[in-house]
């Protein structure tokens, strides 16, 4: 049995392994757009404007209410549509082809982004006023703020959601082997169709997603212990 | 925007909305009930028992839940296909439809996740309480019925309240396997009428109303739960 996991064909190990790394790829990268996206969501919900806050709200409640698979579906294949749409009213030729890759990291940065949008909110309102004010009567430009007071304030609060979040789109990037990307999960079920070793390569998929996760969240305990240094523990 | 095939695929969507709630009710209920063992093995347990409650945790928790609804469908299937005495016995029928298999899978990731949030709440009842009841003569099994799962479900509702949405946007899952549930319905209408957008921003719309609908309910139960806040 453990030969079918030889890393040149006919075993499917090496294949296993580049999904594997997709998956990383895929999951690391829609992880920075889902951070960006939620400091921008939790800016605007902060921002005292009831637009911006508003448009704010519908994004994070409209996301976090559709099933994961709905979305993913429906925003890869009307994502690729609208770019297309929008290149063509632009003045470009149309046909635009958009990779599958970068539509589906797109469509889990969108996801993850409206999570992450209430993890910063919360712990920028966790963050206390006067810290605040004390650096604003200390002269500081309001970039410098953000670098020296906000996020490392911020950070130790917001990690563990981080963490959670991240968890949750490793998790996650298996949906996008329903729209045919050769993620790990893809790959697995490729293996398992072709030596109809079903339940063993399934396992195989499962274990390898078990490491990543494993090992994830050893990374965010040095990050946390990191962050949360002179901190008295609670 | 075209919407003219709605009274034609209606009575599809209602079927498929109804195998959605049963697969949400059955795995929902299944799960919440093989949750409080998995919570109390860890908190109770002793070693061994609590150790085999964490590595069963760790791991449905670890992993994707569209690798596990394959692992069972696909896996556990294969297998059992190749016994004779399932694959002519008089259960086939129900062993190669897709629901009994989606609702085994989601009801061991329910018991997981919900399992977790229960120890959490087994453990924020106050030592006092237990004692108290102790001190009264009640033993474990009662201590337990009576006070301890009570309390720590009160604990854990707004937390589960959250779970029963998160199985409810888990569920179209299903439709991978085969099932004909509301977003397998909506597969079936956007094959058939080759729209693109249409029925999925429908089902879209349904599932967001049941989420609202959940999360209403779990609001309404807390009120009911009586609790006394403050000191």
């Amino acid at each position: 049995m453990l030969d079918l996991l030889q890393l040149t064909p006919p075993g499917w190990g090496g294949a296993l392994l580049r999904g594997a790394l997709l998956t990383l790829q895929i999951a690391l990268l829609s992880y920075a757009i889902g951070l960006a996206l939620g400091l921008l969501g939790a800016a605007a919900k902060l921002s005292g404007s009831p637009v911006l806050a508003g448009a704010g709200e519908v994004y994070t409640t409209l996301v976090r209410a559709v099933p994961e698979l709905l979305l993913i579906i429906l925003l890869f294949y009307g994502g690729s549509t609208m770019l297309e749409m929008a290149l063509i009213a632009l003045g470009f030729p149309g046909a635009v082809q958009v990779s599958g890759f970068a539509a589906a990291i797109a469509v889990l940065g969108v996801v993850q982004g409206a999570y992450q949008t209430e993890v910063i909110r919360g712990a920028i309102e966790a963050i206390p006023v006067g810290q605040i004010e004390a650096a604003r009567a200390f002269g500081m430009s309001p970039s410098l703020r953000l670098r020296r007071i906000v996020i490392p304030a911020l950070l130790p609060i917001a990690l563990p959601g981080f963490a959670n979040l991240w968890l949750i789109l490793l998790k996650d990037t298996a949906l996008i082997s329903i729209v045919g990307i050769s993620e790990l999960l893809y790959v697995g079920k490729q293996a398992a169709g072709a030596t109809r070793h079903y339940f063993f390569f399934y396992c195989v998929v499962g274990a390898i997603y078990l490491a990543m996760t494993l090992v994830s969240n050893g990374a965010f305990r040095l990050i946390e212990r990191r962050v949360r240094r002179g901190i008295p523990a609670a | 925007m075209d919407f003219d095939w709605l009274p034609r695929y209606w009575p599809l969507l209602v079927e498929g909305f109804w195998r959605t709630l049963w697969l949400v009710a059955l795995s929902g209920v299944f799960g919440f009930l093989l949750a409080i063992p998995v919570a109390l093995a860890q908190v109770a347990g002793g070693r061994i028992l609590a150790g085999l409650s964490r590595a069963f945790t760790t791991t449905i928790r670890g992993t994707p839940l569209l690798v596990q609804l394959y692992l069972v469908y696909y896996g556990l299937g294969s297998l059992m296909a190749d016994i004779p005495a399932i694959r002519y016995g008089p259960l086939w029928p129900y062993l190669r439809d897709g629901f009994w298999y989606a609702t085994f899978a989601f009801t061991i990731s329910v018991a997981a996740y919900q399992g977790e949030i229960i120890r959490g709440g087994l453990l924020a009842v106050p030592r006092g309480e237990i004692e108290a009841a102790r001190a009264f003569g009640m033993r474990r099994s009662r201590i337990l019925r009576r006070i301890w799962l009570p309390r720590a479900l009160q604990v854990s509702l707004p937390a589960l309240s959250g779970e029963a949405i998160l199985l409810l946007k888990s569920t179209p899952l299903a439709a991978t396997v085969t099932v004909i549930d509301l977003f397998g319905a909506a597969n079936v209408v956007r094959s058939e009428t080759f729209l693109t957008y249409e029925p999925l921003l429908f089902v879209a719309a349904v599932y967001v109303l049941c989420a609202f609908v959940i999360a209403v309910a779990f609001r309404l139960i807390e009120r009911r739960v009586p609790s006394r806040r403050g000191l």
